[in-house]
């Protein structure tokens, strides 16, 4: 028997490794435009003991390791570009703390952005995450492996900035935690310990993150959104500069696309705003489009095109399902916010030229201090030539971004490698020490983050 | 391209002046409503057009049936004073554009009922009521083949109704059916009060569709049981246009044992649901519109309904929440008729 299917059978047990043909077959594919990438081996552990064993033989057979949460990244992030295990940490989905009035959470990396809202719904109703705009069974962990950033980016930033500790499993197998929970106390904070945390934005190329504690935040009885549209682009810096100011939104983006025919040329600003009583919400309204935006629907340049609506989720999926086939993969950026008509008719031009109809969204992070902008192409999975397209119109969108003062946000290699070779050397210098002092072998996540 | 039928002798020898006077949103006495009425005639600018809340309500008033309406619409376009934003109006009239291929028509040679763009409210017509009716535009994606076309009244676009609207009485007419039933009371007025108007011809026949459920009513007589509600209806603005068949509401309450309960906002008095004015351009617009709604809601609580009877997805969109919000339950009109004949409600 093959040594490492023998040692990924002792270490998890036979019914939670496989290399059938089929199994390996699921786990080569992304949703994206990613060609296949095969694992040799599929390995689903249940603890951070049995991720550290399985690290530790990957060395010592020089073996790659890839983790893998839900698998949705659609830039193939978690494919596993050399080989080796595919390591499918959802079994890891347990709820192990619930502190209310801390308002922590802390869970094991694999749960579900779906599984912890239904947790919170049924225990805890007053409290919420930031689940990101991605289907329910996006994982905790993939999500900021990633730097991803969902509901709440408005007050709080990204996911990644919302956590307060964290259990990681480095590359050579030592348990680490960061934060008041690696003082044993309770996992309250990320801070004000010295930053050692370099996991998060790495795509698991540094370590695998094992346990997470997530910020929780009230969640009020009415959530509903609004919406406030202008057709000239260059408006909506400032009426986002307008509407972060007051800071009533949970959520804010802008979404303009060709189809349907209502979104074509237009720019709506959907505001998620919540409250315990309708007064509130009104008070909210009342700051917003009485104070702030008042003087564009006076002027007719802009206008609320609907209040009081359910708040929709995932969107961008959502989007994407205009074309026959039904695939689609984007590009997403960190931009600055004032660079949001720039991006929008950059998505007109390159999905013009591909033949797309387009389909652009800005999402505000923090008080305005830069928005995920992303780019979505959709595809007929069916079709190699519209596929192509999709591919070509990613790429030419990541050096796009570079162009327009962007920073790529959760990659794929061809981005990766873009933004390296604009980078800073010191920095790129840093990584490289960063990478190959936790990673000696370079097993984690081969092809991710590879500075040359 | 069309003509708009418009007497202006009519409005030369009118007494009352009603379309503006009796006007809920604006304060004009007969005096300055005749000079406000002669600069619309003349096509010149006049406050109406700026403090026109579009609520379709002057069209009933007229005694005269010459749709002032209408003419306010089409001098807002004309001297382009439009109520809106500009970005509403452009999101408005590019909701009107088919992108989903056409619809696949077959002849009927019998009634049909027309869901016109309303397509996803289909499981509300089923059931005895609805028996013998052929539905078309029962799919989302070809739905808009089938819009009236009618909403751009609040746009101040009489061109893009008068552009799109024959395309889509051909649609209709292409399965040739003796008679059409209107789910939708904008598209009864699309099509017996508006395109008359304006000299476009249809060539079927409508019926609006709370004709269709009390004559049906009557046929299941035995089968009706009292609802024993205490009921309020929220009048839609394209009802204005129809106002021999708002008296089917009351003719239905009766029949199934629906309590209509006495209110200050009803029949020709009733207030808009607010759709449109919430973002209309007009200072104050959003406040006007919530006062505008806890005026309406509070009436209903008041007079003590326990039911809001909608028939307009708009109204009910608009004031299904907080109407339910408030403790009165809201309630499709054609689910409050299936209720009475023993049905569930969809």
């Amino acid at each position: 028997m093959d040594s490492v299917y023998a040692a990924l059978v002792e270490i998890v047990g036979q019914d939670y490794v496989s290399t059938r043909t089929e199994e390996l077959f699921t786990y080569s594919k992304d949703l994206g435009t990613s060609e296949p990438q095969w694992p040799d081996y599929v390995a689903a552990p249940a603890t951070a003991g049995q991720v550290s064993r399985i690290v530790q033989m990957a060395n010592e057979k020089n073996v790659a390791v890839v983790p893998l949460g839900g698998g949705l990244s659609l830039a193939g992030l978690a494919l596993p570009l050399k080989g080796g295990i595919e390591l499918d940490l959802k079994r890891m989905n347990r709820i192990l703390e619930l502190n209310e009035k801390g308002r922590y959470v802390v869970v094991e990396v694999g749960t579900s952005h779906g599984k912890l809202t239904a947790h919170l719904h049924k225990h805890a109703p007053h409290l919420m995450h930031s689940e990101p705009g991605a289907p329910p069974a996006a994982t905790i962990g993939g999500n900021l492996a990633i730097h991803g950033q969902g509901d709440l980016g408005h007050p709080y930033g990204f996911n990644s900035d919302m956590v307060s500790g964290m259990e990681v499993v480095l590359p050579t197998g030592e348990i680490c935690r960061f934060g008041s929970c690696a003082l044993g106390n309770s996992w309250y904070t990320l801070h004000p310990l010295p930053d050692v945390s370099m996991f998060m934005g790495w795509s698991g190329s540094t370590g695998i993150i094992t346990k997470v504690s997530l910020r929780l935040f009230p969640c009020k009885k009415i959530h509903e959104q609004d919406a406030f549209v202008v057709e000239n682009e260059d408006l909506v810096p400032e009426i986002l500069y307008e509407l972060t100011h007051v800071g009533m939104a949970e959520d804010m983006m802008v979404v303009s696309q060709e189809i349907p025919p209502p979104f074509n040329r237009l720019h709506y600003v959907l505001i998620n705003i919540s409250g315990d009583s309708r007064k509130e919400l009104e008070f909210k309204r009342q700051l917003m489009f009485d104070d702030r935006l008042y003087k564009y629907i006076q002027e007719g340049t802009g206008g609320i095109g609907a209040g009081g609506q359910e708040v929709p989720r995932p969107v961008v999926s959502k989007t994407s399902d205009w074309r026959k086939g039904g695939g689609f993969e984007y590009v997403g950026a960190i931009m600055p916010v004032a660079s949001y008509p720039e991006c929008y008719r950059s998505g007109v031009e390159i999905s013009g030229r591909h033949g797309i109809p387009y389909t652009t969204l800005g999402r505000v992070l923090g008080s305005g201090h830069s928005m995920m902008f992303s780019w979505t192409f959709a595809f007929n999975r069916a079709d190699e030539d519209t596929v192509r397209h999709a591919r070509q119109a990613l790429h030419e969108t990541d050096e796009r971004v570079l162009e327009l003062g962007g920073t790529l946000w959760k990659p794929a290699v061809f981005g990766q490698k873009l933004l390296m070779d604009r980078m800073d050397d010191g920095t790129l210098q840093m990584m490289k020490k960063v990478k190959h002092m936790l990673d000696p072998n370079g097993i984690m996540n081969p092809g991710n983050w590879e500075v040359a | 391209m069309f003509e708009f039928q418009f007497d202006e002798s009519k409005c030369h020898s009118c007494e009352t002046r009603d379309c503006m006077t009796r006007c809920q949103y604006m304060d004009l006495d007969a005096e300055a409503a005749a000079i406000e009425m002669e600069k619309l005639i003349s096509g010149q600018d006049s406050r109406v057009l700026h403090e026109c809340r579009t609520c379709y309500a002057c069209e009933e008033y007229c005694p005269a049936g010459n749709h002032p309406f209408y003419l306010i619409v089409k001098r807002q376009e004309e001297l382009g004073i439009a109520p809106l934003p500009d970005p509403i109006i452009r999101q408005g009239i590019q909701v009107g554009v088919p992108f989903r291929g056409d619809p696949e028509i077959t002849e009927i040679n019998g009634p049909v009922l027309n869901m016109g763009v309303f397509s996803p409210l289909t499981r509300l017509i089923q059931g005895k009521l609805f028996e013998g009716l052929t539905r078309i535009s029962t799919d989302s994606r070809k739905m808009h083949h089938f819009f009236c076309q009618l909403m751009y009244l609040h746009f101040a676009r009489t061109s893009v109704i008068n552009e799109r609207l024959p395309g889509v009485i051909e649609t209709i007419s292409a399965y040739k059916p003796t008679e059409v039933v209107h789910f939708h009371d904008e598209c009864y007025g699309t099509y017996t009060s508006y395109a008359p108007a304006f000299g476009i011809e249809v060539p079927f026949r409508s019926i609006h569709l709370f004709e269709h459920l009390y004559n049906r009513l009557n046929e299941l007589r035995d089968e009706i049981r009292p609802v024993n509600y205490k009921v309020a209806y929220q009048r839609p603005c394209s009802s204005r246009l129809s106002p021999d068949a708002h008296g089917y509401v009351d003719k239905i309450f009766d029949l199934i044992g629906a309590e209509h309960v006495s209110r200050r906002y009803v029949d020709e008095n009733a207030l808009c649901c607010g759709s449109t004015i919430v973002s209309q351009k007009q200072e104050g617009s959003r406040r006007f519109c919530l006062e505008l709604q806890e005026k309406n809601i509070g009436d209903m609580k008041q007079a003590g309904a326990e039911l809001c009877i909608f028939n307009c997805p708009a109204c009910m969109q608009t004031m299904g929440k907080q109407v339910a919000e408030n403790g009165i339950m809201p309630i499709w009109m054609s689910d409050l008729c299936r209720m009475a004949i023993g049905e569930t409600p969809a």
